[in-house]
């Protein structure tokens, strides 16, 4: 029915710079949290049942897939919210420069690795100490 | 005046006329996730514990509630409209694209009513302390 429509550069043809990683893993960490939302959600509706309820989700969470699914959740988080301000600062139509990018890049990875550490810490060791 | 040929506007091509309002909700709802999620997240780390009681006094205190129901709309909708960004670029059947977008959509707006609810009985019925 259609001619053959032009087509735009894709994956196949472009060099992998690590800025792809960063782009790509924004979709995947949003997809994470869209996950984590509805444990979100589950945890408030157990704590508007009752004990009961709210002991059961305690007991999932607390589990070690529990804790691995909330470490991996922060992760996500954290991520998501630093190059979610990246990509904040590039619709104003700064940072978009090939130099500045891959040097915000970096950045994001070390404010999400900080801020994941830092969440962590204070969630395991907060109680003890604070 | 369009730019289309009358062509180009029956075989469906070009501008449906919502993308900017989709790029715009997602920005709007972006950056009011921002203080909304570091809020709930530190409040959360500085409640004395996670059990029933403190979890329970704190959602239903001051503004707790209405800054909740809030966080939880503005997360449903920006997860919405990403999730359908995804399933519309990586379903290639239509099909199955249409399903899956239709299930998406209905899906958050219940886990957003049941998140909604949650807060507003917890609110509603927890006892306020004195202090």
């Amino acid at each position: 029915m259609m001619r053959e429509r032009p087509l735009s550069p894709h994956l196949d043809i472009y060099k992998f710079a690590y800025t792809m990683a960063t782009s790509i893993a924004h979709r995947a960490s949003g997809i994470v949290l869209a996950f984590g939302f509805n444990l979100l959600v589950w945890w408030l509706m157990a704590a508007a049942a009752g004990p009961s309820a709210y002991e059961r989700v305690q007991g999932v969470v607390g589990s070690w897939l529990g804790q691995l699914a909330l470490a991996g959740w922060l992760l996500a988080f954290a991520y998501h919210l630093f190059n979610g301000l990246r990509h904040l600062n590039w619709d104003m139509g700064r940072g978009l420069e090939r130099a500045e990018a891959r040097r915000s890049a970096l950045w994001v990875v070390i404010a999400t690795v900080v801020l994941t550490a830092w969440i962590g810490y204070v969630a395991f060791f907060g109680g003890e100490t604070a | 005046m369009s730019l289309q040929s009358p062509l180009t506007r029956v075989r469906g091509r070009g501008s449906a006329k919502s993308g900017v309002s989709h790029w715009w909700v997602q920005r709007v709802t972006a950056v009011t996730l921002v203080p909304l999620t570091l809020w709930f997240v530190v409040k959360l780390l500085g409640l004395p514990s996670l059990n029933i009681g403190d979890v329970r006094e704190w959602v239903a205190e001051g503004w707790t509630p209405v800054l909740l129901i809030m966080l939880l709309g503005a997360m449903a909708w920006h997860s919405a409209l990403g999730v359908q960004v995804v399933l519309e670029d990586y379903i290639r059947l239509k099909s199955l694209k249409v399903a899956a977008l239709f299930t998406s959509t209905i899906f958050h707006v219940l886990v957003a009513i049941a998140g909604s609810y949650a807060v507003l009985r917890i609110a509603l019925t927890t006892p306020i302390t004195a202090g």
